[in-house]
């Protein structure tokens, strides 16, 4: 039988009896808590509260279980991404969901609790759908476990699905075991000549054919394609593009990903105006045309526009096409609006309940999500 | 929870004034079809079954269940195996089968938007003429339902490669017990807020009624191949499982039957399985014909290497429903060879197969009855199917007590008690079993944010702490395997 632990260069290094004791005395002082891994994504979402109580998450690090072939992994929230990332790749598996690394401090806890996932996420499905189990500090003050190692598991409330992109409003999240895949053998990358529609035209085209598509970009009227899977399925692949007009391979395509996937491409660093991440439905055609930039991903689900459009027709337009805006970046060009839209009453209130009961003093990440949660 | 006859009196008058005489059954005789699930050995009367048609009726139901207190069984076509739609003496079974119409196809964006009551099957039916299916496949698809099956997580052959209930559903709208209806997801691959959609798919009906669903569809892939593997040890096939995992391939679906199982599959359906085997696997690979080819090479290599005794390979259309009809037929063929089985649920890591069953085969001795095991090896969620004489004087309790002893087994080895099927109410003890009292406290604190006075489903899917220290006082659990007297190996 395989050693359940790989060796590696990551510490092991538990502290979650001193991260479960502030966590209480927050509780029996009811001050508030602002839980922190490695900072990479403070500017996402709605302000921490000013408050000298910070959970420091970073050092409570390790892999607790790995064993290659159960395609599972289990490591303590303030692992590093990248250190994660690595030992993934010395057993040729990935996180399927690619999650963005905005810099090299990114933890796991923090990648489960803004749950963002990466230009792999419309082919291999999200964060979401690759937890498997998570143990928390809740309210009470204590440490629980939920879900496992194992893919089908009914058993109680769904609680690591809930931890996912609740901003640390509902827990702190001290270790979490996530489905791997196997690395894809081989990639590539073409670009195409097309404009918007074009694309979008594509998108549709391909999405009922079996093309091993694991990530889609249009910008400034090029459409990047990457390909994975093994020399065979490349080699079919390869037909259908060929085609195309103006159809070029890649090179150092790992790094245009790592752009994208990073936002160190030049649409996402070099933005002066806000940022809108758009969700829509993948057939969305284009819609109204912000002035400003716009680069596709997701086969069409994810667009990010930067432009200084009013806040309001940004998330109307969006909304009609039965999608939604995140206000990413730019908040301080845009102080008034919440980054996250506002959830219908009914819904919000059933947010508000939750919140009531898993963290009755309001300790865990106040407001950061949405204001009153 | 009792209710007084004066309540049963005031809810019957308020639910005519709802529901036309047809679709609010009251008589002995109209419940009897209502006392139970797929899971028949236990059987209750509910005081009344309500067959709305409409969301206005089920929130005007709602709420006047939710004025008298008077608590509500959601049910869609009473497949469950884990009694989670068992009715409550003191509530009503609120019947979702009049749903069952398919609004919305939409081949772009590859969605349906259909009722609860609409069957698992009926759903991929409906999308074959796009070349779009409905991935998860419970054994019940022609007569399940997919609000159940929301309710449920439901699973199936396919969910190794496809995933379950919950990676293929992406919005539903519930009414609460307030009688609001909200609807959790969207037809985006994300949405703000919380997840209250994962949250509730496999709440087994005890946070709020589910009254349409937005499925995500797939394209079916162009071809597929069925490979069978026959071995003459049982570990052999159960560390083969890991292995064809480790060779970098998902397979659709990965089955694996043990010698009781070959038998009785092969007396029913005449799949061609080897009867001199111990065990047999099947693998299901799918892709285009390029992709395929190179799939089967591989793991008919990597078997051939695990010490498989022979491996086949079906590609035609008949003989691939050979080979599954054998797996197929395995529940009832098993059910031919003893009067009664009961089928256990449990989840475990792979690598610990060979080793769970090695030790269900001990505890068979021990308790002197029969297992066949046929069940999804590639996620680890064993179905063994206790063999057992209901007419014997304590053979019941006896099958019960042999199920419970490998659920804690699952839970021991870092699994679940339920992979597939629910806890509903055959598996609430063995939950005190896998939570201790501060992760029940937690599941209790989501009830009531949602149900606070328990009207949804009492008694189902989640134990009182109350009924677990009970319970705690007859067993001895804290990691201790049952009957140390039992060789382990």
């Amino acid at each position: 039988m395989a050693l359940n632990i790989i060796p590696s260069t990551i510490s092991d290094c538990d502290i979650s009896a001193q991260l479960q004791q502030q966590v209480q005395s927050s509780i029996d002082l009811r001050s508030p808590l602002v839980i922190r891994g490695g900072g990479s994504k403070s500017f996402y979402g709605r302000a921490s509260v000013e408050t000298s109580n910070i959970l420091e998450m970073k050092h409570h690090t390790g892999v607790m279980d790995y064993d290659p072939t159960e395609l599972a992994i289990t490591v303590r929230a303030g692992t590093r991404l990248k250190d994660l990332e690595a030992l993934l790749d010395s057993k040729q598996q990935i996180l399927a969901f690619e999650p963005p690394q905005f810099n090299a401090n990114s933890t796991i806890g923090g990648v489960v609790a803004a749950g963002l996932s990466g230009p792999r996420r419309a082919y291999t499905g999200s964060i979401r759908d690759a937890i498997l189990g998570v143990d928390i500090i809740n309210g009470d003050g204590k440490i629980v476990h939920f879900g496992g190692q194992v893919m089908k598991n009914v058993a109680g409330y769904d609680m690591s699905r809930l931890m996912v992109r609740s901003m640390g409003t509902l827990g702190v999240i001290l270790s979490v075991s996530l489905r791997v895949l196997p690395k894809p053998n081989k990639e590539i990358t073409v670009v195409i000549d097309a404009s918007q529609e074009e694309s979008l035209g594509y998108y549709q085209q391909w999405r009922l054919q079996h093309l091993p598509i694991t990530a889609t970009v249009w910008y400034n009227d090029k459409l990047t394609v990457r390909l994975s899977g093994t020399e065979i399925t490349l080699g079919i692949a390869m037909q259908s593009f060929e085609s195309l007009p103006s159809t070029t391979v890649l090179n150092d395509a790992d790094i245009f990903w790592q752009s994208i996937r990073n936002h160190h491409h030049p649409f996402f660093s070099e933005v002066t105006k806000p940022l809108w991440r758009l969700s829509l439905p993948s057939s969305t055609k284009v819609i109204a045309r912000f002035e400003g930039d716009l680069l596709i991903e997701w086969g069409g689900g994810q667009r990010w526009v930067s432009s200084n459009v009013p806040a309001n027709i940004v998330r109307g337009v969006v909304k009609r096409h039965g999608g939604y805006a995140t206000l990413f970046t730019g908040h301080k060009l845009l102080p008034e609006v919440p980054p996250f839209p506002t959830l219908a009453p009914e819904l919000f209130a059933l947010h508000k309940s939750l919140k009531r009961k898993l963290d009755p003093q309001g300790i865990f990440n106040p407001g950061r999500l949405y204001r009153d949660l | 929870m009792i209710t007084s006859p004066e309540v049963h009196k005031n809810l019957l008058l308020a639910l005519r004034e709802i529901l036309a005489e047809d679709y609010l059954l009251t008589t002995k005789e109209d419940l009897k079809p209502y006392e139970c699930d797929g899971l028949s050995s236990y059987q209750r009367l509910p005081l009344a079954v309500a067959l709305p048609s409409t969301i206005e009726e089920v929130q005007k139901i709602i709420r006047v269940c939710e004025s008298l207190r008077v608590p509500v069984v959601a049910r869609g076509a009473g497949t469950g195996l884990s009694g989670g739609a068992l009715p409550h003496e003191g509530g009503i079974i609120l019947g979702l089968a009049r749903f069952n119409q398919i609004f919305d196809i939409d081949p772009e964006n590859m969605t349906m938007r259909v009722q609860p009551g609409v069957r698992n099957l009926a759903i991929s039916e409906a999308a074959a003429p796009y070349g779009l299916y409905y991935a998860p496949d419970p054994s019940s698809q022609i007569a399940c339902s997919i609000g159940g099956n929301v309710a449920e997580n439901a699973g199936g052959v396919h969910c190794l490669k496809y995933g379950l209930t919950v990676h293929n559903v992406l919005e539903v709208k519930i009414v609460t017990v307030d009688g609001d209806l909200i609807a959790l997801g969207s037809n985006t691959l994300d949405t703000p807020g919380y997840d209250l959609l994962a949250l509730v798919t496999g709440s087994e009906g005890m946070l709020g009624v589910i009254v349409e669903v937005l499925v995500k569809l797939l394209p079916r892939p162009p071809a597929t191949k069925v490979l069978m593997a026959a071995f003459d040890y049982i570990e052999d096939a159960a560390n083969a499982v890991a292995t064809v995992i480790s060779a970098g391939i998902i397979p659709a679906g990965l089955e694996m039957m043990d010698q009781l199982a070959i038998e009785a599959a092969e007396t029913f359906a005449h799949a061609g399985y080897p009867l001199d085997a111990e065990a047999i696997l099947l693998c299901e690979l799918d892709g285009n014909e390029a992709q395929l080819n190179e799939q089967v090479s591989i793991v008919t290599d990597t078997l051939r290497a695990a010490n498989a005794s022979s491996v086949v390979m079906a590609s035609s259309t008949e003989d691939k429903a050979k080979l599954w009809a054998g797996r197929k037929a395995a529940f009832p063929a098993v059910g031919r060879m003893s009067p009664d089985y009961y089928c256990m649920d449990g989840t475990i890591p792979r690598k610990h197969i060979a080793q769970v069953l090695m030790e269900i085969k001990a505890l068979s001795k021990h308790y002197g009855l029969r297992v066949a095991n046929v069940f999804h090896a590639g996620d680890g969620n064993l179905h063994p199917l206790i063999l057992f004489d209901a007419n014997q004087d304590g053979e019941l309790q006896k099958a019960e007590r042999f199920g419970a002893d490998i659920l804690e087994l699952c839970v021991k080895m870092g699994g679940t008690i339920t992979g597939e099927h629910g806890v509903g109410h055959e598996k609430i003890d063995q939950m005190c079993v896998q939570f201790n009292e501060d992760e029940l406290s937690h599941f209790h604190h989501i009830k009531h944010a949602f149900d606070p006075y328990e009207l949804l489903n009492p008694g189902k899917a989640i134990p009182t702490l109350h009924r677990c220290a009970e319970l705690g006082a007859m067993h001895v659990h804290n990691g201790e395997l049952p009957h140390p007297d039992i060789p382990r190996f």
